[in-house]
């Protein structure tokens, strides 16, 4: 049980400093805002409601990329995760914690995000919202990992995307298949499939990514 | 030596079979040659990174150093070998079906994906210090690249159920016992040519880093 | 020579390309790394005699 008590002290943790400096959420939501109506002007008038569907997990992709990038910042500059991985609490706590934070920061954007996709685009329906849930979840999963990866690095915020992208490939192949598909099934299973693999990877090799 | 005398001698006999000695195929007729370069370098492609892995794993494991270079020398001529790759199969997509890239050939667009996975993983390498760090880092990665192969397969699968019909195959008749034959040769010529480049280029690399101890200790 | 015929030696050749390509790219490490053993050679020598 202490395990869940660590992960949820360092959750609020960063949830307490994020309502105090304020610097990822608001900017994620208007990121994602602002995506939306340049791929407004980006698409054709005559384009069909399936390819307004692919931009919108493209801006959700780069969202969640923006968010990322901030993760692990106040660690770094303040150099938390040496003291971190001291503590004496399972590194992996540090990782669930981490990505529990994304995983809300990333909800919230969406529920900013669908409302006006259904405003400017397309209605929205359940098969998108199931899908997100569960993108969100892989999503989160590896891209914290990676985070922290590319905080070790001299490239840092450079070298995020890089990692991140290749290997969230299928994310947007089974979220823009369960959304425009006539067997959302299917693709709604694939990223099930995709969660279960990546999130027991990653929480298992968290460890070695932040210590030596 | 041996090593590269195996491959060298294999290499020349399968280029010489895949040629000369192979039977036509009934439908691609002479374009079917390509396969015997093809997808032995795919199917080492895939044993490369495999094996950068299974060394990665071994690191994680053991905690022994050596691995690190062991799983990096596997995942470079993982990506030499997925190169050709990328480059013969665009050469068969321009002759099947006289394009040079599709997307409904699902070993080129995995090929793709994994090209780039790689190619970060380069990034990673080059961006952090040497060390224990490095080294842990670049194990995880090259073992996210193996969980990401199977799934990238079933992903551009799936894919292609939305993005277009599948109207071209290559799935064709069963091969013939002369052209499994041929390929059998080409396969073990591509993992003899692998098995020698990968302890050249690891003793390259372990002579690059015992050089760099050397001088830190003589400065 | 047919087209499917110039393709396929194409394909061959490329593979050869990137095989010769890596000999020489490796040609070159292995300079450095031989100058790279003479400076160090050269430095400890220097140092013996000091």
């Amino acid at each position: 049980m202490t395990y869940f008590a660590d992960v949820a002290a360092l959750a609020r943790k960063d949830l307490l400093l994020e309502l105090r400096s304020r610097d990822t959420l608001p900017a994620m939501l208007l990121f994602v805002v602002s995506a939306l109506v340049v791929f407004h002007f980006a698409l054709p008038s005559d384009a069909s409601a399936t390819a307004s569907t692919g931009l919108l997990w493209i801006a959700l992709l780069f969202t969640a990329l923006l968010g990322l990038a901030r993760a692990f910042v106040a660690e770094r500059e303040q150099r938390v995760l040496d003291g971190l991985v001291l503590a004496p609490c399972d590194r992996s706590a540090i990782w669930l914690a981490k990505a529990l934070g994304v995983l809300a920061f990333l909800g919230i954007a969406e529920l900013v995000a669908l409302p006006a996709y259904h405003v400017f685009f397309a209605p929205v329906g359940w098969e998108l919202v199931a899908a997100l849930a569960l993108a969100d979840l892989g999503l989160a999963a590896v891209g914290t990992l990676l985070a922290a990866m590319a905080a070790a690095s001299r490239a840092r915020e450079l070298l995020l995307p890089l990692l991140f992208l290749p290997l969230v490939i299928p994310v947007v192949v089974g979220g823009v298949g369960a959304t425009v598909a006539d067997d959302p099934g299917r693709y709604l299973a694939f990223l099930g499939l995709y969660d279960v693999i990546f999130v027991i990877l990653s929480w298992a090799s968290f460890e070695y990514v932040v210590s030596e | 030596m041996f090593l590269a005398a195996a491959a060298a001698g294999l290499l020349v006999a399968g280029l010489a079979l895949a040629l000369l000695w192979a039977p036509e195929d009934a439908d691609q007729g002479f374009s079917q040659r390509i396969f015997y370069v093809h997808v032995p370098i795919a199917l080492t492609a895939y044993a490369c990174f495999a094996w950068g892995a299974w060394k990665a794993l071994r690191l994680l494991w053991i905690r022994d150093a050596r691995y690190d270079l062991e799983s990096y020398t596997a995942v470079h001529m993982g990506v030499i070998f997925g190169v050709l790759t990328l480059v013969t199969g665009s050469i068969w997509a321009k002759i099947s079906w006289g394009v040079w890239w599709t997307w409904s050939e699902r070993q080129l667009v995995l090929f793709l994906v994994l090209f780039l996975f790689y190619c970060a993983y380069f990034m990673l390498r080059f961006s952090v210090e040497s060390g224990p760090r490095r080294a842990n880092l670049s194990a995880v990665y090259a073992l996210f690249g193996v969980a990401l192969i199977p799934v990238s397969f079933l992903a551009i699968r799936l894919a292609e159920n939305f993005i277009h019909p599948v109207v071209f195959t290559r799935d064709g008749p069963q091969m013939s016992g002369s052209m499994l034959f041929v390929f059998s040769v080409c396969l073990a010529a591509m993992l003899a040519l692998f098995a020698s480049l990968y302890a050249n280029e690891l003793a390259g690399k372990r002579l690059d880093a015992r050089l760099r101890e050397l001088r830190e200790a003589l400065e | 020579m047919t087209t499917s015929e110039k393709y396929v030696t194409a394909a061959y050749l490329v593979v050869l390309a990137v095989v010769l390509l890596y000999v020489v790219l490796y040609a070159f490490k292995l300079a450095r790394l031989e100058r790279e053993v003479a400076e160090l050679a050269e430095l400890a020598r220097r140092r013996k005699a000091a």
